[in-house]
């Protein structure tokens, strides 16, 4: 049904823009009045334009002011992480800064194409350049940029560089894959054990190296449902098995790609369990609204989420995972039903020491062996 | 139509003229005219097949419950039997909107068209400096471009990894049908687009340096010219690495190196690659990548220097000023390319020293934005379709640009970044400014490429519906992205987080239905007008500029006669006292200052005298022809 009035619709506005084209051509040739090109200057329209660029701005800053502040409540994601609290005021603060920056140059653009539309006998001033204005045109953006990047600043090397993170965290190691996450804790020792691509099998997704003593406390969940408790630092290790992925974190304001070969990381602190946050939630309107797929309300709903951001394929806009924030004594209860990934597996984990012992004399041959027939093994570079 | 071209010793193609026949003349030609017309039509018609691609993903995202079967007589299978596309095709659509619309048609089409449109008509030449060169420039964007077309028709689809096409994604097929020959169809036809533009930069840039009529100096050149001068340096220098990007991806797929690719799993198998670096491509990608971004908007920003000023009946504000912020952006937009990377990965005390970087970009571009603005302040504007376009792009640029501050701003864009709101701002910035600055050019520059006027009432129709559709389609986008909503996803219902605003996209599919009919619109115009438009008289916009001293169609050689001399700057517009030296609010450049000693500033008083020695004796155009009056 759709289609077919997106169908109409475009003919009949294509319709309307060949009616009025043959009307307007037809109108202007019966009704040129001789003298009427006396002044050629300009079409008759002239000042409707200008009056246009008054009226569609006004009506556009209208709406967008309007959605902006009815919707506020549903466009914004409730954040609850330490980075967040550092990053939300100032994305505020450069936000008002900027809206006023569109505000004054646009208007100052249609106000004067408005006020200084073509007159028969106007002129234009001839003014080519002043140099003290161009000064502090540079100037004064210059000096607004410069606070704003040192604010920013600030809270990037908090958030990014490794020598500010808590020495502390609890290490967890997160995997995307095409098309899910799979993640791993580091167990007692709160160190994670080595893996390998070239480990990867049916049995063994993570390609966790079994001969490598860290990985016998390590545990692998089943399913990408991170436990973490609030208020304690986790270090994300974060890798992809396939391709680029992207480990976003919208609540939390994070994120950071998971690339192929290079092991990248993110650390976070959650400020809020997950029922804490659907408390709060629950006294917003626009989180009582029912979803329709689930068919509860919206707020029962949240959960904190990891979203890929970056393309990986035909399943990225599913690649989903789930971070509980909750208490310590929920959080022991949680793991103490875990088991370690060595000990649920043992038959396996037996067989696979010989195979990775193989795999890591041989080196590279095996993979050699195993490559795609047809491509060619060159030196790596 | 043929204008014999007088023999004139600086004219090296007088040989041709005599046996030119329909294939010279409108295929293999190298006059820089019919090249430029060649870059045009190839650039409007990619222009529609990109945007159409574009309408079928925002079908998809706008009403994600719709039943597409309506389309399987252009996608085939790709539609499902239940109605819905397949989503590697939506990846495939996004891939080949990107490509189209940034290379083919806002590089191509743009510079392409106009760089080598204006830069001999504006500057007083003949022709490009190799005409030879610059007809293989645009055969070269040819072929590249059937191969990019014929991709679309692959069985398994064109490239499908984003128009950035990042490794390991794109290299390997088993992890994307479209990184199978359609990303071998993409490598290739990059390449031949890069040795297309590599040749035409070449062109732009020695015919700016060498033809330049007597008179005209760097100081003298319209900012079109410096724009589409500055752009070509700009793009002599970053191409080269995007095609060593694309090189070393072939390398990685084809003969089995590991530049790129290392630790892979996939498919059930693990690759023998090891070493490569995924990052490494991405450096060198953006080097080409954020440098490009300026290659599409310079021109524009050119394009509407010169209408704008035109129309305002105004010199354009801070002539030097404009160059010199030309200059500084185009110096920095070399050392700012990690901005598109700050978590990828990489060193983040690197991401701090981009964030400085990239933020000092940004005041070169407001000083152009102010200087727009103070350009209309006083004037006496005429609102030509151009002009109308031109103003349109100014505020793209600052709606589009204020954005880029928040961007910039490394700690904001760790949230932001690959989310739509990016998308947002740059198709404001660079997508939606850029086109507007095409368009401008074609409604202003028309009359000299077909002797004959666009119907400006469709013109009026068409700015209107674009100018107010972009902003519906692009301003909503912003708020889609505040909500965290990536790029690149096929659908929005497997996140909580992301199940709201349907409303909000449908509105904005509808928006971009309409705003893409409203290009139809042009699109009649355009090709109506090159037969059936109103003659055009020669200088329709009382322009100061060289191209409108030469006749209505111009022949291969563009003056009949010696080549006028130029005397003054592009933007005598309105000068005081131009009436008592019988002009009236234009004095165009080839006019000496010795004709006008009224209106003449003190130190232009000055040059007369060397203008008595050196120029005027030897040039011929002052007795034939007249000066406008
Ligand atoms: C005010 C100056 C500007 C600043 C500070 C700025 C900053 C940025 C930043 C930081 C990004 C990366 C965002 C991300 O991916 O997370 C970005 C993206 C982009 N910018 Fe700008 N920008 C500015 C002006 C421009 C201009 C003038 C253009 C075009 C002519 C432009 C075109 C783009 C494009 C095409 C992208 C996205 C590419 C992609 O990811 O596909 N920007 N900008
Ligand atoms: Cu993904
Ligand atoms: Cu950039």
């Amino acid at each position: 049904m759709i289609q077919l009035i997106l169908v109409f619709a475009a003919i009949l506005i294509i319709g309307i823009f060949f009616a009025i084209f043959r009307i307007s051509t037809l109108a202007s040739a019966v009704m040129k009045k001789p003298g009427a090109e006396k002044d050629s200057q300009v079409s008759s329209g002239n000042s409707l334009h200008g009056a246009l660029f008054i009226i569609l701005p006004l009506i556009g800053f209208g709406a967008a002011g309007w959605y902006g502040y009815k919707y506020f409540g549903i466009y914004t994601q409730p954040h609850a992480s330490e980075a967040a609290s550092q990053t939300e005021p100032l994305f505020w603060i450069a936000t008002a800064i900027i809206i006023a920056m569109f505000v004054i140059t646009n208007v100052a653009l249609f106000y004067f194409a408005y006020k200084y539309r073509y007159r028969q006998n106007g002129k234009a001033h001839f003014y080519p350049d002043n140099t003290k204005l161009e000064i502090v045109w540079t100037i004064v953006p210059a000096i607004i940029l410069t606070t704003l990047i040192f604010t920013g600043w600030k809270a990037w090397r908090n958030i990014m560089y490794e020598a500010n993170a808590p020495k502390n965290a609890q290490v967890i190691e997160i995997m995307g894959y095409q098309f899910a996450w799979m993640v791993r804790y580091a167990g007692e020792d709160n160190k994670i054990g080595r893996s390998d691509f070239r480990y990867v099998d049916a049995s063994n997704a993570m390609g966790l190296d079994f001969t490598d003593p860290r990985t016998n406390d390590d545990i692998q969940l089943g399913q990408a449902e991170i436990h973490v408790v609030k208020g304690k630092p986790i270090e994300l290790k974060i890798r992809a098995r396939d391709v680029l992925h992207s480990v976003s974190i919208p609540h939390f304001r994070q994120k950071m790609d998971a690339v192929p070969g290079m092991p990248t990381r993110m650390t976070f602190v959650p400020t809020m369990t997950t029922a804490e946050m659907r408390q709060e939630l629950s006294t917003r309107p626009e989180w009582q609204v029912i979803d329709e797929t689930t068919g509860k309300a919206r707020f029962q709903n949240f959960n904190y989420e990891i979203a890929c951001q970056e393309v990986c394929g035909r399943g990225h806009f599913s690649m989903r995972a789930v971070i509980i924030v909750e208490t310590q004594e929920e959080y022991d209860k949680w793991l103490a039903e875990q088991q370690p990934y060595v000990e649920k597996n043992k038959d396996y984990v037996v067989k696979a020491i010989e195979k990775q012992k193989r795999i890591k004399k041989e080196g590279l041959t095996t993979m050699r062996e195993s490559a795609n027939k047809g491509v060619r093994q060159t030196a790596s570079f | 139509m043929a204008v014999a071209v007088q023999h004139d010793d600086a004219h090296v193609h007088d040989e041709h003229e005599h046996h030119e026949n329909f294939i010279t003349k409108y295929i293999f030609s190298t006059d820089h005219k019919m090249i430029a017309k060649q870059f045009l039509i190839s650039g409007i018609l990619w222009a529609f097949i990109g945007g159409l691609l574009s309408i079928l993903f925002r079908l998809q995202l706008g009403f994600p419950e719709m039943d597409l079967s309506f389309l399987r007589f252009l996608l085939g299978d790709w539609i499902d039997a239940t109605g819905k596309l397949d989503p590697e095709f939506y990846l495939a659509l996004v891939t080949m909107h990107g490509t189209i619309m940034v290379f083919f048609v806002l590089t191509a089409g743009l510079s392409g068209t106009f760089s080598n449109f204006l830069i001999p008509l504006q500057i007083g030449a003949r022709d490009m400096a190799s005409g030879f060169m610059n007809m293989l420039s645009f055969w070269f964007f040819f072929v590249s471009s059937v191969l990019m077309f014929q991709s679309l028709f692959l069985e398994n689809g064109p490239a499908a990894g984003g128009w950035v096409v990042y490794p390991p994604l794109s290299a390997l097929p088993q992890a994307l049908k479209g990184s199978g020959d359609g990303m071998t169809y993409w490598l290739l036809s990059m390449t031949f687009f890069i040795v297309s533009q590599l040749l035409g930069g070449i062109n732009y840039i020695t015919t700016v340096i060498n033809l330049r009529t007597k008179g005209m100096s760097f100081s003298r050149l319209p900012l079109t010219i410096w724009a589409f001068f500055i752009t070509a340096i700009i793009g002599l220098l970053s191409f080269p690495v995007l095609f060593s990007a694309a090189l070393l991806l072939m390398f990685d797929r084809m003969l089995g190196t590991s530049f790129y690719l290392s630790d892979i799993y996939v498919a059930g198998q693990a690759l023998h690659h090891t070493g490569g670096s995924a990052i490494l491509y991405q450096h060198l990608f953006w080097f080409l990548g954020h440098p490009e971004v300026y290659i599409v908007l310079l021109p524009a920003l050119g394009i509407s220097s010169e209408v704008i000023a035109t129309n305002a009946r105004k010199p354009i504000f801070g002539y030097k000023a404009m160059i010199l912020s030309m200059l500084g952006i185009a110096v920095l937009s070399f050392i700012v390319w990690a901005h598109h990377m700050f978590v990828t990965g990489m060193n983040p005390f690197l991401g701090t020293i981009f964030m400085f970087l990239t933020l000092i970009i940004a005041v070169p571009s407001a000083v152009k934005a102010f200087n727009y603005i103070t350009t209309l302040w006083r004037g006496n504007i005429r609102f030509t379709p151009a002009m109308l376009f031109s103003i349109g792009l100014v505020s793209f640029f600052i709606s589009g640009g204020v954005t880029g501050i928040i961007l910039g701003n490394s700690a904001l864009d760790i949230y932001l970044h690959d989310t739509y709101y990016v998308v947002a701002h740059f198709h404001l910035v660079m997508g939606s400014a850029s086109f507007f600055g095409m368009m401008a050019g074609v409604y202003h520059w028309f009359p000299k490429m077909f002797g004959r006027m666009m119907d400006d009432r469709l013109g009026y129709i068409h700015f209107w519906f674009t100018f107010a559709g972009v902003y519906l389609v692009f301003f909503p986008m912003h708020f889609i992205g505040i909500a965290g909503f990536p790029r690149r996803y096929y659908s929005f219902t497997a996140f909580d987080a992301f199940r709201i605003m349907a409303d909000l996209n449908s509105f904005i599919s509808i928006a971009a239905i309409l705003t893409f009919s409203a290009q139809l619109v042009f699109g009649f115009n355009f090709f109506y007008s090159i037969f059936r438009g109103r003659r055009a008289p020669l200088n329709p916009w009382n322009s100061n500029t060289l191209e409108w001293t030469t006749p209505i169609n111009p022949g291969h050689g563009n003056w009949v006669g010696q080549i006028p001399y130029v005397y003054r700057w592009a933007y005598d517009y309105s000068k005081p006292n131009a009436e008592q030296d019988g002009f009236t609010d234009f004095i165009p450049q080839n006019v000496p200052y010795s004709q006008t000693p009224n209106s003449n500033l003190p130190y232009e008083n000055e040059l007369i005298e060397i203008e008595k020695e050196e120029m005027l004796p030897t040039d011929t155009t002052l007795h034939t022809e007249k000066v406008p009056e």
